[in-house]
């Protein structure tokens, strides 16, 4: 039983030997012609560049490099388990040759694919041959002492070297023989290393700014976390707000008018009461579901965009309220949302803690950005620590990249910025 | 009386038009969209507009656009707009003109039908109506501070409230159920309170206590 285990290990280990051998002679022998072709091709590109042609062709054949350099990563993948980040930036669809060969030779991404294409073709090349070497260089070394060493040596004074070893007979033959076999074994066992090996380079050449990734990974895994945690809460609000308040009523509303229906002939006035009845509570059912529409998405801002819903929002403090509004469109509906309810939570804050009684709001947009400042003449001293509600919105922006800053020294006056990347439409 | 309808919804176009005619209202046209309005009120030349704020195409504030776009061509042209919420910021753009003739009302206002065609007629006579909603909102804020409204009796700010709305003295007195007498009185009273004029005319009453709630801003 246990040699049995012990053979299909040492069968598997040969296989992926053998297999690691012939994937890296690939690698060395089909793609060295390939890198060759892509770096001329691209060099030839650049060239062509100050007469305009390379205009046409740069995209095209860093396009190509581009697949190539993926064809690649996808193979690191399968046949090693190496993961090398993809971190092209796109190309806008449509956009004319002038503007796609600009944002490609920009993108720092494309500078190390050529940076790898040097490589693959000096060091990549030597790391991928390497499992072949060791594993198909020992197979002469065997044969040596069975007779091949005369092949080679003609005469006494001939010396045939075998790696390290001169052979020139039959026992410096044997000699090779054990090197061979010592390199095989080396070969059985590390094969598919070497073959990992390559594509690590390949990697560490290729990959670029990964510790930046990572961090970048990092934010966005925090951020969506907490997006979902938001949202399902959000969902748990409405169905609970549903079930005990519209719900309830319209239930009740259905009891009274089956009340009534029997009651209309025998006791109108009771009817009446219960009509009376029936109606406030269809009213009121009315007036929880505007609220709830409200805390989703509050109707002004549906209709007229984030300028008018903010400034609906002012209309409705007790402070005086100065807005202004610079916006040469409308926000994309997702920022949109998460920038009125900063806003609506500042505005409460502020309202509640810090007994100003001026309040200016500035909305702006310039530079890709989205800036909202909110400045009161208030006491000050707010501060976004955890477990207040500086945090949360500072989370909930954290879904759109955006940032929250808050400046309120004590004595006041208090500005709360809050910045979101985005675009108008 | 003639009146254009503009509400997206059937069931609920459907219901109104039943009900204003069974309060004696000649429907001109009931529209569902806003192009359809701007050409019903360009076309038809109705006593009064009973127009939804949100409609179609855009399903924005299209029908409130079209109204106001209407009243500019024809000044005063009565409108009523209903809306399933109401939005001081609205009520502004609706009254910013001073001419009258100008309603505001959260739909479920049309439970109470007699109110309700109350607040229609009223609108078409070139007066105001404004929702309980609108005034509460203005009231709430400009109370905290301000020390005249802060001295009109429970009583004086119901009145205000409903004066604010666009009612006459007589329909105040109906609603709270005293004289009319009694109303005057009342009135004012909350005009020498908060330092207005008095004034006969229904619309400018509104507008004085309208103006008086906004000061400041």
């Amino acid at each position: 039983m246990d040699t049995d285990t012990y053979e299909d290990d040492f069968r598997s280990r040969a296989r992926e030997a053998v297999l690691a051998a012939v994937r890296g002679l690939v690698l060395a022998l089909v793609m060295l012609p390939v890198t060759l072709l892509c770096l001329t091709l691209t060099l030839v590109s650049l060239e062509l560049l100050p007469v305009g042609l390379g205009f046409l062709l740069t995209p095209w054949i860093l396009g190509g490099l581009r697949d190539y350099a993926n064809t690649r990563r996808r193979l690191a993948e399968e046949w090693c388990g190496v993961r090398i980040p993809v971190a092209y930036r796109p190309v806008p669809q449509g956009a004319g040759p002038w503007t796609r060969t600009l944002t490609m030779l920009r993108d720092p991404q494309t500078w190390r694919d050529v940076r790898w294409l040097l490589v693959d073709m000096t060091a990549g090349f030597v790391t991928a041959l390497l499992p072949a070497l060791v594993l198909f260089f020992p197979f002469q070394g065997l044969l040596l002492p069975a007779g091949l060493w005369r092949a080679y040596v003609s005469g006494p004074a001939d010396t045939y070297w075998y790696a390290f070893v001169p052979v020139t007979g039959q026992a410096t033959a044997f000699l090779a023989a054990a090197l061979a076999a010592a390199v095989l074994v080396f070969a059985h066992r590390f094969a598919p290393r070497l073959l990992t090996a390559h594509f690590r380079l390949t990697r560490a050449v290729l990959g670029g700014e990964q510790g930046e990734l990572v961090e970048r990974v990092r934010v966005l895994t925090e951020t969506r976390q907490d997006a979902v945690d938001t949202s399902a809460a959000e969902l748990r609000r409405i169905e609970r707000d549903l079930h005990d308040g519209a719900q309830a009523r319209l239930v009740a509303m259905g009891m009274d008018l089956g009340t009534i229906e029997m009651l209309v002939e025998r006791d109108a006035a009771q009817a009446k009461r219960l009509l009376a009845q029936a109606r406030r509570n269809s009213a009121e059912a009315l007036e929880e579901l505007r609220d709830l529409v409200r805390g989703i998405h509050p109707p002004v801002l549906a209709e007229r965009g984030l300028g008018d819903a903010v400034r609906a929002l002012a209309l409705r403090l007790p402070p005086v309220t100065e807005v202004s509004v610079e916006l040469a469109g409308r926000v994309e509906a997702p920022v949109e949302s998460a920038a009125y309810f900063a806003v609506s939570e500042v505005l409460t804050n502020a309202v509640k803690h810090s007994g100003a009684d001026r309040i200016w709001i500035d909305v702006h947009h310039d530079d890709g950005r989205l800036r909202i400042t909110v400045t009161d003449n208030g006491r000050g001293g707010a501060a976004v620590g955890p477990g207040s509600g500086l945090a949360g919105i500072e989370r909930r922006l954290g879904t759109f990249d955006g940032v929250l800053a808050v400046s309120s020294p004590a004595g006041g006056p208090t500005m709360v910025t809050v910045e979101i990347p985005c675009v108008l439409s | 009386m003639r009146v254009v309808l503009a509400e997206d919804l059937f069931l609920l176009r459907d219901g109104l038009v039943r009900m204003l005619e069974a309060y004696g209202f000649e429907i001109a046209a009931a529209v569902g969209t806003g192009p359809e309005l701007a050409r019903a009120l360009a076309g038809s030349g109705p006593d009064v507009a009973v127009v939804d704020v949100r409609l179609p195409p855009t399903h924005t504030d299209e029908g409130l656009q079209c109204a106001l776009a209407a009243r500019r061509e024809r000044p005063g042209l009565p409108v009523l707009v209903l809306s399933q919420h109401v939005e001081q910021l609205y009520a502004r753009e609706l009254l910013a003109d001073g001419d009258g003739g100008i309603g505001y009302l959260l739909k479920d206002r049309v439970f109470d039908t007699d109110q309700f065609v109350d607040a229609v007629r009223r609108v078409a006579a070139g007066g105001t109506a404004m929702d309980p909603q609108v005034i509460q909102q203005l009231l709430a804020r400009r109370s905290a501070g301000d020390r005249a409204l802060g001295r009109l009796t429970p009583r004086e700010r119901e009145v205000l409230e409903l004066m604010a709305q666009g009612r006459s003295n007589a329909g105040i007195a109906a609603q709270l159920g005293v004289t009319e007498r009694a109303i005057a009185k009342h009135t004012s009273n909350i005009f020498g309170k908060l330092g207005l004029e008095v004034s006969d005319d229904d619309n400018r009453r509104v507008l004085a206590v309208l103006a008086h709630l906004d000061r400041d801003r």
